[in-house]
């Protein structure tokens, strides 16, 4: 497992940090199967996924689909990179048993299909695809290597707080949109286990959409366009942005930008400052700038930091009302997107067939667990103490005992499930019922009135 | 039906032209020879279609393009049967596009493309009844809710380049029923509703029609394979296979003639005959030893068509990869994706290579290098990629005209003959055909590299 590389910052903070780290990077076994093995038999919250993957079909009302929960795709990545597509369960315990029994490094939650995945070849043969997904969450994955080309404090694989606030930004934008814009409720956001968050919209209606609206949905969020090969990638024309644009650069990324990123990145230093001002298509305002920039070299101006100094320069030039030009008239704007508007994987959006990992594994890597993020409290959320796997395990050791029968309770993941249980599926369950019981009375009418003549 | 029916002389009140929905098989009788021939005048229709959108043309040319192509294929020289011409005609292709899935897919996008110019065209009544026709539930938004919402209203006019008229009449629909409105953040939408314009209505339109037309394809695929075929065999299958391949509809991308090329070539295959989307997915491939899945498809499929074989490929990728990932690590995470390719994994389809209106239509992120770079390339770095292959200064401003207004495959079609120093008359839709095209002049030139 190759050793995390911590990101260079100020000494101190490195060597505090050294200290929590090193217990974990340390073993090199730290992460193994037997471990795995323990945590799947003792903390994996088998029946809250199972709860959570039957959207109330696990009830005894005679409106629900007894075979919705087996018509669910799972995957399993084992050991040694073996890869097992297409695997369902018939039951709870089912499930929990393949689990517990294959100890996978990784599951994924892939569609509800037509017919059972184990049995799909059954029903290939009969030409016409009949083996199709019929509902499937709405997912986004954000991932902070589509970031690399605007932080500056790691790359690849590293993560810190300096650039965490990335994934905090794209939680609220998005997270707001999807409630506001797009009226959907149950939305359940999930630590990746590394360095990004996927994002599950459960709603019934979103589970519905089909290819092509998912697709329009990742493209209503989609700004930032292109890569190296290609120019400006973030270009806001017309005369207004659109209210979803607007709101989200006034009421979360300019502060965030501002307060955050411009310092953390130091954006506007020496090195760096150039990548800004390519962004200026107007060779007037950005010699005027980089004179200025040239003078003002060591920050005489006492406290400020140098970034927020520069940016204030250079927002007073480009928006001091004498700009018509329509490149310039959101030039600014079109910066702070650039560095700081959430990016997405389209292609994990746009297909309802896409697996995407469970929410409480363990990432292989980091040891640490997927767990749910209170996008409410996305501001408190740190990567770098999320719970791993040998903590946990260290915590039951202590034998700590708690009333419950969950295992979970009395270690640090026990604040993770009990979250996942009343903000998300709690209220998602008792929707799930409402709607089963209220499609079921519907169907019940509608027969009995194609009866009546 | 009743389409058919208020298309009879005009008699009393204006009756209404509409166009015709094409929702079921119209009870008509037609002579043998025009179920041939209604069918080729629509596909010179369609196929006119297909070009100008391939070439780029901007909305209003395509409207242009349509009336005009309309007018000269589909008249009739008795007025009244000019509509049935129309149904009988989409009815027939029906059956010659139904048959694969990339036959359905042109098919679908092109009619579609169809009705959607057509539907624009027509007065606001007409597209009124239309949409009542489609039963379209959705409401006009009462004024109420209208003064609300009307800041946000004109923000999103004025974010599109529009203004809001003093008489605006909005719709209030799901935002799943919208999709494009959507996606381009054309629209306001509030809690999963869109506010539709009027003018913005012949997307919710089109969506219907599209969708609806999608299903019956399928459909008719069905009836075809099980009994069409079969009970017509004597009469209409033969020219409904007749016109399937006498026509050339969608592209059909598989080389005709299969050269295989072998590995120690392919360095210098590449400079001479690669299309400069795939030489420069190459270029960065040799520099970078890596390549993201979407570059690892346009490009391996292009390698394919182009007559590598799959163990050349493997070995071709490993080469390259091996140098960032190991060997171990391209044997675990690669070489799948590559047989995949070949069709030896999963579903085994054999995949196509893509096409040029495929690649252009792809959307390349941070740190890809697919698609194409007439459209994605900034023009410095366009300029400077010409340069390197050798395109002289006064084709390269031109190459760099055409891409600025966005007839992407026509600036390919100029580089081509730049490079080549002659002329390219079918011009480039498709990268195989690009470097088709290449080998055979420079075979003939006898510079070739079998």
């Amino acid at each position: 497992m190759p050793g995390e590389e911590e990101i260079g910052r100020d000494d101190m903070i490195i060597d505090q940090l050294q200290s929590d780290f090193t217990p974990i990077n340390a073993l090199p076994d730290e992460f193994n199967p037997n471990y795995l093995k323990l945590y799947y038999g003792k903390l994996f919250p088998h029946a809250d996924l199972f709860r959570w993957m039957s959207y109330g079909t696990d009830g005894k009302h005679t409106g629900c689909d007894q075979s919705f929960f087996g018509r669910r795709e799972f995957s399993f990545t084992l050991d040694n990179d073996i890869y097992l597509r297409f695997q369902s369960f018939n039951s709870a315990s089912d499930m929990e048993n393949a689990i517990k029994e294959k100890c996978p490094f990784k599951i994924d939650i892939g569609a509800v299909y037509s017919v059972d995945p184990a049995k799909r070849h059954a029903y290939a043969q009969a030409g016409d695809n009949v083996f199709t997904p019929v509902e499937r969450e709405l997912v986004f994955d954000i991932d902070m290597t589509d970031y690399d080309d605007v932080r500056y404090c790691c790359s690849g694989a590293d993560v810190c707080l300096d650039c965490w606030p990335l994934m905090t930004i794209a939680i609220k934008v998005l997270d707001t949109s999807l409630r506001d814009d797009f009226g959907f409720n149950h939305i359940l956001w999930v630590f990746s286990g590394r360095r990004g968050v996927h994002c599950w919209v459960c709603d019934a209606k979103a589970r519905r959409l089909n290819n092509e609206q998912r697709a329009a949905v990742a493209d209503y969020f989609r700004v930032y366009k292109g890569n190296e090969n290609s120019h400006r990638k973030v270009s806001l024309m017309g005369q207004a942005l659109h209210p979803f644009l607007a709101r989200s650069y006034t009421n979360v990324l300019k502060d965030f930008f501002e307060r955050k990123l411009l310092s953390s990145q130091q954006l506007l230093s020496e090195e760096r400052y150039e990548k800004i001002l390519d962004m200026i298509p107007d060779e007037g305002i950005t010699s005027d700038l980089r004179g200025k920039w040239q003078d003002n070299r060591r920050s005489s101006m006492g406290k400020e930091d140098i970034n927020i100094f520069r940016w204030d320069q250079l927002k007073h030039l480009l928006q001091s009302g004498k700009q018509k030009a329509p490149g310039l008239r959101r030039c600014v704007e079109e910066i702070v997107f650039s560095y700081a508007y959430p990016r997405i994987d389209m292609e994990v959006s746009k297909h309802m067939n896409h697996l995407l990992k469970a929410p409480f594994c363990v990432h292989p890597k980091t040891g640490r667990v997927c767990v749910p993020i209170d996008p409410d409290r996305c501001e408190e959320f740190d990567p770098t103490t999320v719970p791993t796997l040998s903590k946990l395990l260290g915590e039951i050791n202590m034998g700590l005992r708690t009333e419950g029968d969950n295992e979970w309770d009395a270690t640090s993941l026990g604040q993770s499930v009990r979250y996942f249980r009343s903000s998300f599926l709690q209220p998602l369950l008792k929707s799930c019922k409402e709607e089963i019981e209220s499609s079921y009375i519907a169907k019940k009418a509608q027969s009995r009135n194609s009866l009546s003549w | 039906m009743e389409i058919v029916r208020s298309q009879s002389k005009p008699s009393g009140p204006a009756a209404v032209p509409t166009i015709p929905l094409y929702r079921s098989a119209p009870e008509l009788e037609v002579r043998l020879e025009d179920f041939e021939l209604f069918a080729i005048d629509r596909l010179r229709v369609l196929k006119g279609i297909s070009d100008g959108l391939s070439r780029g043309k901007k909305p209003d040319e395509m409207e242009k393009l349509v009336s005009e192509l309309w007018r000269a294929n589909m008249k009739h020289s008795i007025s009244s049967e000019v509509t049935n011409k129309d149904i009988i005609s989409h009815f027939v292709l029906r059956l010659v596009y139904c048959r694969t899935e990339e036959l359905r897919k042109w098919f679908l996008s092109i009619e579609t493309t169809l009705f959607r110019y057509r539907f624009q065209r027509e007065t606001s009544d007409v597209q009124r009844e239309l949409m009542a026709e489609f039963e379209l539930p959705y409401k006009a938004v009462g004024n109420v809710e209208y003064e609300g919402l009307k800041d946000k209203l004109s923000q999103v006019a004025r974010s599109i380049g529009q203004s809001l008229p003093s008489n605006a009449v909005f719709y209030k629909v799901p935002f799943e029923e919208v999709p494009d409105l959507v996606a381009t953040r054309k629209v306001y939408i509030q809690k999963g509703h869109a506010y539709v314009a009027m003018n913005q209505v012949v997307s919710l339109v089109v969506t219907q029609f599209r969708s609806h037309l999608s299903k019956a394809l399928v459909l008719t695929n069905r009836k075809w394979t099980s009994m069409i075929r079969e009970k017509e065999s004597d009469r209409l299958t033969p020219i409904v296979e007749a016109l399937a391949t006498s026509y050339l509809g969608p592209d059909y991308s598989q080389p005709k003639e299969f050269t295989e090329i072998s590995l120690k070539d392919i360095d210098q295959v590449a400079k001479s005959s690669f299309p400069l989307c795939m030489r420069h997915l190459f270029e960065k491939l040799r520099e970078d030893h890596h390549l993201k899945h979407g570059g690892r498809m346009q490009l391996g499929l292009f390698l394919k068509g182009v007559g590598l074989t799959l163990d050349d490929a493997l070995v071709f990728w490993k080469s390259e990869f091996s140098r960032k990932v190991g060997t171990e690590r391209f044997d675990k995470e690669y070489a799948y994706g590559i047989r995949h390719n070949y069709g030896k994994e999963g579903k085994r389809v054999d995949y196509t290579p893509y096409s040029c209106q495929k690649i252009i239509s792809s959307t390349p992120g941070v740190g890809d290098h697919h698609g194409c770079p007439y459209r994605h390339f900034s023009e410095e770095n366009l300029r400077a990629a010409l340069g390197k292959m050798g395109v002289s200064s006064r084709a390269l401003e031109d190459v760099i005209d055409k891409a600025r207004n966005r007839h992407y495959q026509l600036a390919c079609t100029l580089t081509f003959e730049a490079v080549h120093n002659s002329s390219c008359d079918a011009g480039v839709n498709h990268p195989n055909q690009y470097f088709s095209d290449s080998q055979s002049i420079l075979k003939s030139k006898g510079n070739s590299v079998a």
